[in-house]
């Protein structure tokens, strides 16, 4: 096999690959995810009416005290620059950012007999992490049912219906979806309209 | 749940995985041994016709038999020829369709990077995916030389078995026929299947442009889209790693759920792991294959185990400044530990687990930050790379390099008792031995070159994100992330410069292709020798001895070649943490 030949069989093997590899298989996988996953093939995205309200699987920043919040982003919750912060568990950076953040959720969060968990303080790897655990949601359960005139066993209720379970039992946490839960939550009636309907 | 008992939970999760693992090896063996062979089962037969397309593309006079220089020439043009063609797309990219968001041109050297790095199945990525690569970019450029170059990986590991195989024979097999059978019949099936469930899970696959939303409370929210579950499936199946978004498998759009997670991890080891029970079923002696499989595990658990526990016990600097006021223990809904850098969906064993496997194989996804990783653990990430990805390792590159460390073995067993060394029934010669032990070190060598130049040069030491013993340990891990084709990082570290693209480059080219040309050499030398029949005086490569002796002989060599610079990276750092001290 000579050298010319050597780079016309590449360049014939190389093209017969680009089109089965590169166009064909990602279009089969299109095809079936339009046929069988349409919602998730699409993004997982929320709309209501022609409003997209962001995606399930994507966190998005709340701050209101009547919102759960989610894991810190060390990328503002910019989808367009997914990360995380990189910090050196040496940094000195790492604990300042730190005594910031515990600073705010003590303020925010008047719980002086429980500690602030430390995933509301680490930031997450992707700075998208849409979860947070279920320790970390009744945790906030206070300040939101305090910021929403609700009683707290109504909102209770409402992490603990939301809660997933590890996979298995064992792989994974119990993880609750803020996105979700807050969605739910903007969706729960005033207490005396509730109480009307009872 | 009593508190003592919570860390039976990290340990149940990566028994098994393990468990999983074993279970997996042979049926995947025996697959892998059957179809790359070219009798596919009955259940793939009808991709017969896939490889026909192969042959027929190739011209069949080109299907036969090659010699090593043959194979060698073969591997090289082909590769060299991909990489030009994603160069290029990268390079006019603006020009081209499936660009929804408009993004421009690749800048040459950041091009050149990508293009080398994704054609030596390394993936390494100095940009942000969002906002460089377009749909095209990333599906026929990217993805297609994570298929190829995976491939490139299992025909070079046939080549080697080829060669201990043979008797008195002038050739190793046939490059073309290597490379369609292991796409045809392994890698996209198994990419089909795997991009299901991961669409399923939620990962999406769309051409739109990114959507704007107006999140719950009144802000605005760009969350990009594209075809992401087709790349992911071949991203971990390939052990190629490289994202499509900047936060890699940590990305909830990567890796949505705990199950995703867990096949990611199957999916990385699978064929890496089938691959070293295939190599017993060639040699018509299993045990073979079983020997290094245990050397393997023994390897990979060790390395689990510290991460594991570095990562449960977490952060004393974090906990020690904050003991009052911050919950760093772990109990049933909450978890524990080093949680910087880390998902919550996968807490810190599957975390451990990922970090282990990405550099254990030649993989370098992540679903954790791994410049957030307590030292030590950094330190296990390090070393895996550094062992020259055997543990499993990568997609065949993984197996041959393996194989090398065997001969490398049995020739040091040799040493001892004062015989010639044998494997497999091949004599190992001067010229086998020389070409062995240049194409274990050619990568360690690259890597310390790459890291002491990264050090020296004053632009290089800018890039550094993290002062201290981290930031050595930045440089330390790029140079070695290249030079072994993993792919993972210490994302710290700016790459996106000159220097760097040009020598990770480099870095990845002379450790991905001057080992693969000895090792093609080996299996010509090897291939010519005569069978020499086994005696009561061979050294047996079956039993725990040899199993043993052959993880003692890639420690040693990993540990005399990376002790001194590991040693100035996580070793000070982790004594320094534990001392309190922060930089």
């Amino acid at each position: 096999m000579t050298m010319k030949t050597q780079w016309l069989v590449s360049a014939k093997v190389l093209a017969l690959s680009l089109v089965l590899l590169g166009i064909v298989y990602p279009l089969v996988i299109f095809v079936a995810g339009r046929a069988l996953f349409p919602f998730r093939a699409g993004g997982s995205l929320i709309k209501e009416g022609n409003r997209v309200l962001g995606s399930d699987l994507i966190a998005q920043d709340f701050s209101l005290p009547g919102h759960f919040q989610p894991r810190p982003s060390a990328c503002s919750y910019d989808p367009m620059s997914s990360g995380g912060s990189n910090l050196a568990p040496t940094s000195a950076k790492l604990l300042e950012i730190y005594g910031e953040r515990i600073r705010k959720l003590r303020l925010a969060n008047p719980l002086e007999e429980v500690k602030v968990p430390l995933e509301l303080v680490a930031a997450s790897a992707s700075g998208l992490d849409p979860h947070i655990s279920l320790g970390a949601a009744l945790w906030q359960l206070p300040r939101v049912a305090r910021a929403r005139s609700l009683p707290r066993e109504r909102i209770e209720a409402l992490v603990r219906e939301s809660a997933r379970s590890p996979l298995l039992g064992f792989i994974g946490e119990w993880r609750v979806n803020v996105f979700d839960l807050n969605r739910r939550l903007d969706r729960l009636l005033p207490e005396e309209e509730a109480n009307k309907n009872e | 749940m009593n508190p003592n008992l919570y860390f039976l939970k990290p340990v149940a999760e990566c028994a098994f995985f393990i468990a999983l693992i074993l279970i997996a090896a042979k049926p995947v063996g025996l697959y892998l041994y059957s179809s790359l062979n070219g009798n596919p089962s009955r259940l793939t037969a009808p991709l017969r016709r896939l490889e026909r397309l192969f042959r027929r593309a190739a011209g069949a006079r080109f299907l036969e038999e090659q010699g090593w220089a043959q194979y060698g020439k073969s591997v090289l043009v082909f590769n060299a020829m991909g990489i030009g063609v994603l160069l290029l797309l990268e390079l006019i990219q603006k020009w081209l369709p499936l660009n929804p968001q408009r993004l421009g041109n690749v800048p040459f050297d950041l091009a050149f990077n990508t293009a080398v790095s994704f054609g030596t199945n390394t993936n390494w990525q100095s940009y942000v995916p969002e906002r460089t690569m377009s749909y095209l970019t990333q599906m026929l450029g990217l993805a297609v030389q994570n298929f190829l170059s995976a491939t490139t990986g299992i025909a070079v590991a046939l080549a080697l078995i080829r060669g201990f195989i043979r008797k008195e024979a002038k050739s190793i097999g046939n490059f073309w026929v290597d490379l369609s059978r292991s796409i045809v019949y392994v890698l996209l099936p198994l990419s089909l299947l795997f991009s299901v469930v991961l669409l399923w899970q939620g990962v999406p696959q769309n051409f739109g442009p990114s959507v704007q939303a107006t999140t719950l409370e009144g802000d605005t929210q760009v969350i990009p889209q594209g075809p992401v579950a087709s790349q992911e499936a071949i991203k971990e199946l390939g052990t190629n790693g490289g994202g499509f978004f900047n936060a890699n498998s940590s990305h909830p759009y990567e890796n949505p759920t705990p199950l995703t997670n867990l096949l990611e991890l199957l999916a990385i080891i699978l064929i890496p792991a089938g691959l070293i029970y295939a190599f017993g079923k060639m040699t018509g002696d299993i045990r073979q294959g079983r020997a290094l499989m245990k050397a393997v595990l023994v390897l990979y658990a060790t390395g689990l185990a510290v991460v594991v526990f570095s990562e449960w016990r977490g952060n004393p600097l974090v906990q020690k400044e904050f003991a009052a006021i911050v919950e760093t223990g772990h109990s049933q809904y909450q978890p524990g530990g080093n949680l910087e850098g880390k998902e919550e969906r996968f807490g810190i064993a599957a975390s451990s687990l990922f970090t282990t496997s990405t550099t254990a194989t030649s993989c370098g996804a992540v679903n954790n930050m791994h410049s957030s990783l307590a030292p030590m653990s950094g330190f296990v990430a390090l070393f895996n790379m550094q062992l020259g990805e055997i543990v499993f390792g990568g997609v065949g590159s993984g197996l041959y390099m393996l194989i090398l460390f065997a001969v490398v073995t049995v020739f040091i067993a040799g040493l001892m008792v004062g015989r010639t060394p044998e494997y497999l029934g091949k004599k190992i010669g001067p010229l086998e031995i020389k070409l062995t032990v240049l194409a274990v070190l050619v990568s360690s060598i690259m890597i310390l070159v790459v890291a002491a130049a990264g050090s020296l040069v004053a632009g290089a030491k800018a890039s550094v994100g993290n002062p201290g013993p981290h930031g050595f340990s930045e440089i330390l891990y790029a140079a070695t992330s290249a030079a072994a084709n993993n792919g993972s990082a210490f994302a710290s570290l700016n790459a996106n410069t000159l220097f760097w693209n040009i020598s990770l480059a480099l870095a990845m080219l002379v450790g991905r292709y001057v080992p693969i040309i000895l090792t093609l050499r080996l299996a010509g030398a090897l291939a010519q020798r005569r069978y020499t029949a086994v005696t009561s005086g061979s050294f047996p490569t079956t039993g725990w001895t040899f199993v043993l002796l052959l993880v003692a002989i890639i420690i040693l060599v990993g540990g005399l070649t990376f002790m001194p610079a590991l040693t100035l990276g996580p070793v000070v750092e982790h004594l320094m943490m534990l001392s309190g001290s922060v930089f």
